[in-house]
């Protein structure tokens, strides 16, 4: 079946900042239209202006175009449904975690005050170190137990 | 009634209505993320470089749906509607476009981190407000839009409120700094809030709440806050120099779209 090989292939296209984490697995992907001459792919961007979007674009096309029955290949960021964190998988959980990146907290305070707990020793002694991190999607963290800073994706909903 | 992109194509005067709308809220974000970055590699600390950027990285993406929106309505191509458009065609509000303080990024920058501060403060106050009431806009696709942006802002909000409480719980320099940054903010404030000239058509067609209901949810956020710091909110604010909304600006505005411009007249096709 087409549909599985191209899941197969955007299953592959990983997110350039965290290169073990496909798409797929950041649930980034919402729909796939595939007709007898064209495959139109609609994704969620996690946050609007992150800059790895263009790369994500070229390297959906690349990934899906060298299937042998893909006609043309059009991929568009659509942010209706937003993207929210709770649409990482529990693959992707387990991969960011084995990145060193502790994954979205499920749960945050009516403060809007968050805890993540420590990717490495699973400690949850840790506190916030900087609510803004190298990209716009992380925070960075510092675990009291075996004390390490960490960064954590940030978790996004829309009950903020 | 809901509008759908197509709806919004075949009324011609709620096009025209959701089209104004939409170039004060890309505008507003366009020029600000563009003085944000003016202020990379010149933050307090490293930390706050990182977090500023990424703000400001944000609000560039947010200027970019909503010039993304305008191209939807017929209003051109984003990239210049963004980059190529004169200052009289402008429609941020005043507040947003002044100078960090005297100096350029490459001359001899001596940038106000107080006025940045206040200033990035009360806009994501007001910006919030503004994206909660634009959650149930009649134009659908602002409406969902809103919904995305409304998650980023929360975490802006949070930053600049921090900052805006620490700064003036210090005492001090910090105090008498942050007291006269808040009197500039406050000169421009009106501004922010003003819809222009042709704010009627806004509320007619339900694109958002009025003028009055945003401030008065504004003053009554800020509120608690200003108490809790021992701050007098004024009785009124003001409007010193124009109204952007209505195409009214100041030198600053020109000499930034002039650097911007030089950039992109250069290149018009490269990617940003
Ligand atoms: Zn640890």
């Amino acid at each position: 079946m087409l549909k599985g090989k191209v899941i197969e292939a955007l299953q592959s296209v990983k997110d350039p900042e965290i290169d073990s984490v496909s798409i797929i697995e950041l649930g980034m992907l919402e729909e796939l239209e595939i007709t007898t001459n064209k495959i139109v792919i609609k994704l969620l961007p996690t946050f609007m202006g992150c800059p790895a979007l263009d790369i994500i674009k070229s390297n959906v096309i690349k990934a899906v175009s060298s299937i042998e029955e893909a006609g043309e290949v059009d991929v568009q960021f659509i942010f209706h449904p937003p993207w929210t964190s709770d649409r990482v998988s529990e693959a992707g959980r387990e991969k960011l975690k084995e990145f060193g990146i502790a994954p979205p907290p499920r749960h945050i305070e009516e403060t809007g005050e968050w805890q993540a707990d420590c990717p490495y020793c699973g400690s949850t002694y840790t506190t916030m170190e900087n609510l803004f991190g190298p990209t716009a999607c992380r925070s960075i963290l510092y675990c009291k137990s075996c004390k390490n800073p960490f960064e954590a994706m940030k978790p996004v909903s829309t009950l903020m | 009634m809901r509008y759908a992109l197509e709806d919004a194509l075949k009324n011609g005067a709620y096009r025209d209505a959701a089209t104004e709308l939409l170039f004060q809220l890309a505008d507003d974000d366009f020029i600000l993320a563009y003085r944000g970055s003016e202020w990379l590699g010149l933050a307090p600390h490293i930390e706050e470089d990182v977090a500023f950027s990424s703000i400001s990285q944000d609000t560039m993406g947010h200027a970019a749906m909503f010039y993304q929106l305008l191209h939807g309505l017929g209003a051109g191509d984003p990239d210049h509607l963004a980059h190529a458009r004169p200052a009289a065609e402008r429609k941020n509000a005043v507040l947003l476009e002044l100078v960090n303080g005297p100096g350029t990024y490459l001359t001899e920058p001596h940038y106000d981190w107080a006025f940045a501060v206040v200033r990035n403060y009360f806009y994501a106050q007001a910006k919030k407000v503004r994206i909660e009431a634009l959650k149930n806009s009649s134009y659908q696709p602002l409406a969902e839009a809103a919904v995305k942006v409304n998650m980023e802002l929360y975490y802006h909000l949070l930053h600049w409120k921090t900052w805006f409480t620490q700064l003036l719980s210090a005492g001090g320099e910090a105090k008498t700094r942050m007291a006269a940054a808040m009197e500039k903010v406050f000169e421009e404030l009106d501004g922010l809030f003003s819809y222009g000239a042709q704010g009627e058509e806004f509320t007619k067609h339900k694109l958002i709440d009025s003028e009055d209901a945003l401030k008065a949810r504004w003053l009554q956020l800020m509120s608690p806050v200003f108490e809790s710091l021992d701050l007098k909110m004024p009785e009124k604010f003001a409007m010193k120099s124009g109204n952007g909304r209505n195409g009214e600006h100041t030198e600053d505005l020109q000499t930034a779209l002039d650097t911007l411009g030089e950039v992109y007249l250069f290149d018009p096709a490269a990617s940003w």
